[in-house]
């Protein structure tokens, strides 16, 4: 395995795992304790949308991923304020509507030969220079956002109500966690690809959070079991020959089973 | 006395439904002013217009001369204990701390200021040793004694409960009055609520509203209320307010 490490694209694979499991750790808590799970979902896939359309007119696909999605964010931010009740309703709209766009365009682009499957399912083993530096940046503005104004968000995400009483501007700070949290899942889409991407945002968070008293302590949590997880699905990946983002996912998939496990047997 | 609390001609529709009509209402510093009424009356509106979080249509609420939503400070709120994530990762003192109002509020950590501050207010409801503890392993009631902590962090002069005893057992709902009651001998205490008996037993002034305003001062006629029995305690206190009706009054 040692030998691997000297070979650029898996320095690039572990320098992208590593930043994306920080990013993924701290908008996952977000995004759990906000309870928009389902949200993240439908942004995660409305940007298939954008996948298409930026293969289409030929511009790059991270940039048409997070326009789109950052679009999906913001209308759903809006919506969710206007309609909570029928908030599903709309996230199953949105989500798919964005994915019958972006197979739409994928059909219309001619000549068409980009593999699908990279997007579905995720390709760390194929990140770029690039795409390093746009992680980078997200990770920067991520830790910038929650550092400065980390007790707005901790008062909007535990009780918005009350927040808004207290002068917080609260449909900001929801729009703010929604946009950020698009923009996490189109650089995860990336890695664990838009399947998995939800369970990258979800399964370390959730041991995360049985395991702290406090939304920092969780965030910080969340990005070391999301690494621990990252850093093995990929040994395994190339020891095994197997795609990154699935061995990815089932490795955080075992160790929620592990923890599920002891914690029932520490209650008895 | 000089009210605390005054308001004046006060209306308020949803569209073109009244809720409130011409409502008058003086409070004194110190009282205990139990708002009782049926479902759709206007309490909750009434506590909103306070609270800045609705508009004011027609008339003008004002704490000691001045617009009650410039007033943050001043006013402490409870909300009704719903919707809170029980398994939010957050301790007991930080969910003080979000009693803070927006000026004066560093953006990352806590002064030694307002952390003492907090347990200055956790002290007040008895809940200082829990101040490290994460907020889901704590009772209903204890919860209920945080939020209340939680008003109190501005020190503020008025502080308003919406249905403070909703999701509390009986035991714990009498502790809560108890702690309200002794809480009104430093501020002054709004309890909305639809459970008529236990607040009448703490209350020292009632306003009945139903769209508009009837007030009594109970100092008077408590042994009126000296049952258990809630179907009892509205029939009486309503033929009491028929009969002997303060509209506009001054309590």
């Amino acid at each position: 395995m040692l030998d691997a490490l000297s070979y650029g694209f898996i320095q690039n694979a572990l320098l992208a795992g590593t930043l994306l499991s920080i990013c993924a750790g701290i908008i996952g808590s977000l995004i759990v304790v906000n309870r928009m799970v389902f949200l993240a979902g439908g942004i995660a896939h409305t940007s298939y949308g954008g996948i298409g359309m930026a293969i289409y007119f030929g511009i790059p696909v991270f940039l048409g991923a997070s326009l789109f999605a950052v679009g999906a964010a913001l209308l759903l931010a809006s919506i969710s304020l206007k309609h909570k009740n029928q908030m599903d309703t709309f996230i199953g709209l949105v989500w798919a509507v964005g994915m019958a766009i972006g197979v739409i365009f994928v059909d219309l682009t001619p000549g068409y030969n980009v593999d699908l499957m990279s997007y579905l399912f995720g390709s760390i083993l194929a990140v770029s220079h690039e795409d390093l530096y746009f992680i980078s940046i997200l990770l920067v503005i991520i830790l910038l956002v929650v550092i400065l104004r980390y007790r707005d968000i901790l008062a909007v995400s535990y009780d918005s109500e009350y927040a808004a009483l207290r002068g917080v501007n609260v449909k900001f700070f929801h729009a703010l966690t929604l946009v950020l949290s698009a923009l996490t899942v189109v650089v995860s889409i990336k890695i664990v690809g838009l399947i998995l991407v939800i369970a990258l945002l979800t399964i370390p968070v959730y041991i995360a959070e049985k395991l702290s008293s406090s939304l920092a302590g969780m965030m910080f949590l969340s990005s070391v079991f999301s690494l621990l997880f990252t850093l093995s699905g990929l040994y395994l990946s190339y020891a095994y020959n197997l795609t990154s983002g699935a061995s990815i996912i089932l490795v955080a998939a075992f160790f929620l089973v592990i923890f599920s496990a002891i914690a029932s047997l520490r209650q008895q | 006395m000089k009210p605390i609390l005054k308001i004046e001609n006060l209306s308020f529709a949803y569209e073109k439904q009244t809720v409130l009509e011409n409502i008058n209402l003086s409070v004194n510093p110190k009282d205990f002013l139990a708002i009782i009424g049926p479902n759709g009356g206007g309490k909750s509106t009434l506590l909103k217009l306070i609270l800045g979080i609705n508009k004011i249509q027609s008339g003008s609420i004002k704490i000691e001369g001045k617009n009650s939503t410039l007033c943050l400070n001043d006013i402490g709120y409870v909300p009704q204990n719903t919707n809170i994530n029980t398994d939010f990762p957050i301790k007991v003192i930080e969910v003080v701390l979000m009693g803070h109002t927006k000026e004066k509020k560093s953006l990352w950590g806590y002064s030694k200021n307002e952390l003492q501050k907090a347990s200055q207010s956790l002290a007040k409801v008895g809940m200082e040793k829990y101040k490290n503890s994460k907020i889901g392993s704590l009772s209903g009631g204890q919860r209920q004694r945080v939020m209340i902590a939680r008003a109190l962090f501005t020190n503020p002069k008025i502080v308003l409960f919406d249905e403070p005893t909703s999701s509390i057992d009986v035991k714990g709902q009498k502790d809560i009055y108890r702690l309200l009651k002794n809480l009104s001998k430093d501020v002054t205490v709004i309890v909305v609520s639809h459970d008529i008996s236990i607040v009448l037993e703490y209350a020292t002034k009632v306003a009945y509203i139903n769209q508009t305003l009837v007030m009594h001062n109970l100092e008077n006629s408590k042994t009126m209320f000296d049952t258990n029995n809630k179907h009892f305690c509205e029939v009486e206190l309503l033929s009491l307010l028929q009969n002997n009706p303060q509209k506009s009054c001054s309590c």
